[in-house]
């Protein structure tokens, strides 16, 4: 058997032609992995001839956990599943309640969630790619994005006191309405971010080490991502037109105007690029949703009987007083049907997607979450053969692996 | 999410299909020894060339659940964005349904996944081992039988006190 | 017969003087692991300059380290890692717990997280919150600092004493309560066996 044949350790090991290569042991502790994840490398020289992933190095059991907690507790947990951008976790799990549900939002809430998940999605896209600039020799580069993502962790920690572990959303609503001064905060971010933005691509965008380094690096055809199940900026940059979106309008993105970003190249360059400009769309969609954020109450009404009424109603009405009981009481809290249901949203890494399986209570009977990190961390090996040892990081960066979500 | 010439189409290639809907989402329930035939003819003739997600429940103590476990596939056709949800039910003591990785390369690691966290067999895939938790582990711990808290497998280590290390 | 001492000469003990050259130079060993991280690494960026503390030479080989920072939940299959490392560190060392997951598991009571490091390697410093806000690791570390100072390392006697040796905290697992279904909260005072 020769070694390009050979799936696992065992065989390696057993391979022919196995004596000149020289077997690298890549994390799981290492600062290039940014996470905990392990790779056993195969090496020719410098050339990788394979690698072979291992994960489960941070495996901590969420969707166990998810069949325990009930539907509002288990957004804590979701936080820490991708802790780059928790608020687009809060928003895919309980849109995938509320699917289960059947529940329509209020607009307000719509257009609320829709600017915190565009606002997650600037934040994760500027780990990722500051991440891949420090990666590639681009100190200051991660510098620019990191003194960016301390405002948006501001305005999180205005919208609702936590720096990143935001738990913001609940069943059927939010924890509590946006404040005018979190739509001050949001619009001088507006004003101040593209100035960043054009300072951060004239950085990069035509620095020679950077784009030698990552251009025809850990390419990805157009086929493979399809049949692959890449999802999100790394399919589009392959040259995919899929972004849910726009084919499978969630939210409050059917009202607003953006652009799809897709490249055809489907290198790291590629998907480099696909971020940056995301980056630019996602602004133009906060721009447009804080400047037409309609008015009225956040929670759905109170005969849905799945968000907390607000305090005013509990104290004043009947049937506030009575549904705020019910749904505080132990053993009561909210019904939900028999039946099973899946829901995505466009993550900033990809398509993240909830599978409920509801049993009538308020816990769920199952909760997958279909996490993209985990998918795209299998195309690893496929994008690294023949590459040399100095592009893992290079390619490890661009895919936006986080281990949190990785192994769950 | 479905187009019904697909559904029909479907319906006829296979008449044992049984299908239901909820909140707009269309799902085919697929005998096991049927599955790798309903793969190729959603692949190549109806055009679902992305497989989203495998995934599987387990239905111990679920109300009105004849099967034990649940296995779901998700497609999605990216040229028309139809979605398609197949299901297939197996039982103990040997659940075994064919593997999926011929027709979905991506299918290899959520495959391992499933078989990790809930021991269902996957014939004729080219790797099915362990991929969250350690190769020795004996349990598969999504089941519905195995506790929350383990079986004390987390604490099964060696103490190093500060003289030793 | 009085000694004459010039102005400029200070007279101290040498453990004082020891336990202050390593305090004022600890090299962190950043194990972080999840979320706990990103806030690691906020706290050696530039808003919170962990460098002050003269805790900011971030060493990813354990052999260049003092203080082990352990960041976020530690889980079955990288505990024996952990151990690993924490044993190629080189005497004095420390360990920093931060965060919930690291210090008791926090929120992931489940079959493959370890329900707090100390269980099997020991700790100094345990640092609270979900995650820990950078100020709080920076108090962690100042505590470490004055730990240092009044413990005193001439010699290693801080490793020989029979309290240093005991385990922190009583290891008896706790009996598993399982909820029925469909409870997910119990009011005060009730059991379930």
């Amino acid at each position: 058997m020769s070694i390009a044949e050979t799936k696992t350790l065992e065989q390696l090991a057993k391979a022919e032609s196995r004596d000149y290569l020289w077997t690298l042991n890549f994390g799981p502790q290492h600062p290039a992995t940014h996470t905990t994840l392990r790779i056993v490398l195969f090496l020719n020289g410098e050339r990788v001839v394979d690698a072979i992933p291992d994960i489960g190095y941070l495996h901590s059991g969420f969707e166990k956990i998810g069949e325990h907690l009930t539907y509002n507790q288990y957004v804590t947990v979701t936080d820490r599943m991708n802790y780059i951008s928790p608020l687009a976790n809060n928003i895919a799990w309980h849109g995938a309640v509320e699917r289960l549900l059947g529940l329509e939002l209020t607009p307000r809430c719509k257009y609320v969630r829709t600017i915190l998940a565009e606002l997650s999605r600037i934040s994760d896209h500027l780990l990722c790619n500051g991440a891949v600039g420090l990666d590639v020799g681009a100190f200051t580069y991660f510098l620019y994005a990191f003194h960016q993502r301390e405002v948006l962790y501001d305005i999180f920690e205005t919208l609702c006191g936590a720096r990143f572990t935001n738990s913001y959303t609940r069943v059927g609503g939010a924890m509590h309405d946006m404040t005018p001064l979190v739509v001050d905060k949001i619009r001088a971010f507006i004003r101040g971010f593209p100035k960043t933005l054009d300072d951060m691509e004239r950085l990069l965008n035509r620095n020679r080490i950077f784009v030698d380094r990552s251009k025809g690096v850990g390419v990805l055809t157009k086929q493979d991502a399809v049949a692959r199940s890449a999802s999100g900026p790394i399919a589009r940059a392959s040259g995919v037109t899929r972004d849910l979106r726009k084919d499978d309008p969630y939210l409050a993105y059917g009202d607003l105007d953006f652009q799809m970003c897709c490249a055809e190249a489907g290198d790291c360059f590629a998907r480099y690029l696909v971020r940056m400009a995301e980056m630019r769309e996602s602004l133009k969609i906060v721009e447009q949703a804080v400047e037409n954020l309609p008015a009225g109450p956040i929670n759905v009404e109170i005969d849905e009987r799945t968000a907390l009424p607000d305090k005013k109603q509990v104290y004043s009405t009947i049937e506030g007083t009575i549904s705020h009981f019910e749904l505080v009481m132990w053993n009561r809290g909210f019904t939900v049907p028999h039946d099973e249901s899946y829901a995505a949203i466009e993550a900033p890494n990809g398509e993240l997607g909830f599978y409920v399986v509801g049993d009538g209570t308020d816990v769920a009977y199952r909760a997958r979450c279909r996490p993209p990190s985990f998918i795209h961390f299998s195309l690893f090996p496929h994008l690294i053969r023949g590459h040399t040892l100095s592009d893992i990081v290079a390619v490890l960066g661009s895919l936006n692996i986080i281990a949190a979500e990785l192994d769950r | 999410m479905i187009d019904s010439k697909t559904q029909s189409a479907i319906s006829q290639a296979f008449g044992s299909v049984a299908w239901s809907e909820f909140r707009g989402q269309a799902r085919a329930v697929v005998a096991a020894g049927e599955l790798a035939a309903v793969f190729e003819f959603a692949r190549d003739t109806c055009g679902f060339d992305l497989l989203v997600d495998v995934t599987c429940v387990d239905y111990l103590n679920y109300r009105d659940a004849e099967d034990r476990f649940g296995l779901v596939y998700l497609l999605a056709n990216t040229q028309t964005n139809e979605r398609l949800t197949l299901r297939t039910f197996v039982n103990e003591p040997d659940p075994v349904v064919p593997s999926a990785v011929s027709f979905w390369p991506g299918a290899n690691w959520m495959e391992r996944e499933v078989w990790d966290m809930f021991g269902i067999r996957f014939e004729g895939h080219p790797d099915l081992r362990r991929i969250l938790m350690p190769e020795e582990y004996t349990a598969h711990p999504l089941r519905k039988d195995y506790p929350m808290q383990g079986r004390g497998e987390r604490h099964n280590f060696p103490v190093l006190h500060r003289s030793e290390a | 017969m009085a000694l004459e001492v010039p102005e400029n000469v200070v007279v101290s003990r040498l453990d004082a003087l020891a336990s202050w050259c390593r305090k004022n130079s600890l090299w962190p060993m950043p194990f972080a692991t999840a979320c706990c991280g990103i806030e690691l690494m906020a706290t050696g960026a530039s808003r919170h300059d962990m460098a002050r503390f003269g805790a900011e030479v971030m060493r990813f080989s354990p052999r260049q380290c003092d203080v082990m920072i352990v960041a976020g939940r530690v889980v079955m299959k990288m505990l024996p890692v952990l151990q690993r490392i924490w044993q190629q560190m080189h005497e004095p060392k420390w360990c920093i717990s931060m965060g919930a997951c690291a210090s008791t598991g926090g929120v992931f009571d489940t079959y493959s997280v370890v329900q707090g490091i100390d269980r099997f390697i020991p700790v100094d410093m345990y640092v609270p919150g979900c995650p820990p806000r950078p100020e709080q690791l920076l108090q962690s570390i100042i505590d470490l600092q004055d730990k240092i100072q009044a413990e005193g390392t001439v010699g290693g006697r801080e490793f020989l004493t029979a309290e240093r040796q005991q385990p922190k905290r009583a290891l008896v697992e706790l009996p598993v309560v399982s909820l029925p279904r469909g409870v997910s909260r119990l009011p005060q005072g009730v059991r379930v066996e």
